[in-house]
């Protein structure tokens, strides 16, 4: 027996409405963190390990500044889902569930936000 | 809805859980320890948006052998998470779900994971 109607069939957005964005999105930010990772890890070993001067020069050459923006939106993006599935999973009073879930997208838009907006006055000050 | 003689999944402290499903559990963790990290992220770049100044004393702060060791936690954290990441896109492939391949994946992760760091650590 099946009791959905055939627009819900057609439409194919489930109980939560949402469909399959959510785990959609998740693999997409995942596969574009694979190559991205390489310049998280240059930035990182150039800001803990090199002068100034190089580390600022590196981040203001255009192809490097792209990377680092796109690793910037597609982790933030990816680490909100991730966490978001993981409160969905052990945490269920439904309130909690859904404050913890607004703080944390909120708390990393915010984190987001900051980390672009450094990397544009280190890019404009370049 | 009362009846508890209801049979139970096995419980997570009499069932060994296999190989594939403590680096399951590991990704989830290194998953949340990751984006807690992200906050020294933010840190660190918006150190060096500060100027001189504010770089050499986060280079300082890294410097000190705690946050050394974090921040290889963190490295190490990453490829593991990448390389099982790397797992879940195959099996959402449909593929690579029978016993053999579950373990011989595991391996191969987990050395994956090791050689990265330690290419990371040595080359870059």
């Amino acid at each position: 027996m099946d009791y959905r109607s055939p627009l819900a069939k057609v439409r194919g957005l489930g109980s939560a409405n949402a469909g399959t964005s959510h785990w959609w999105m998740q693999r997409v930010t995942a596969v574009a963190l694979i190559p991205l990772t390489y310049w998280l890890i240059v930035f990182l070993d150039l800001s803990l390990n090199a002068s100034y001067q190089q580390t600022a020069a590196w981040l203001t050459s255009p192809f490097n500044a792209v990377c680092v923006v796109s690793w910037v939106i597609a982790v933030f993006y990816h680490a909100a889902m991730g966490v978001q599935v993981v409160i969905e999973d052990y945490v269920s009073p439904e309130g909690w569930k859904i404050t913890s879930i607004w703080s944390v997208y909120l708390i990393f838009i915010f984190l987001a936000l900051a980390a672009l907006i450094a990397i544009l006055r280190i890019i404009l000050a370049g | 809805m009362n009846n508890i003689n209801r049979p139970l999944s096995p419980h997570l402290q009499v069932y060994k859980l296999p190989l594939t499903g403590i680096i399951s559990i590991t990704h989830r963790m290194t998953g949340v320890m990751l984006a807690v990290g992200l906050i020294f992220f933010v840190y660190i770049v918006s150190a060096v948006a500060g100027g001189t100044s504010t770089y050499s004393e986060m280079q300082d702060l890294m410097g000190m052998w705690l946050f050394r060791m974090m921040y290889w936690g963190f490295i190490y954290a990453l490829f593991f998470h990448l390389c099982h990441g790397v797992r879940h896109l195959l099996w959402d492939t449909g593929k690579s779900f029978d016993h053999d391949s579950m373990d011989r994946y595991a391996i191969i992760e987990l050395s994956a994971s090791v050689a990265l760091t330690l290419f990371a650590f040595i080359f870059i």
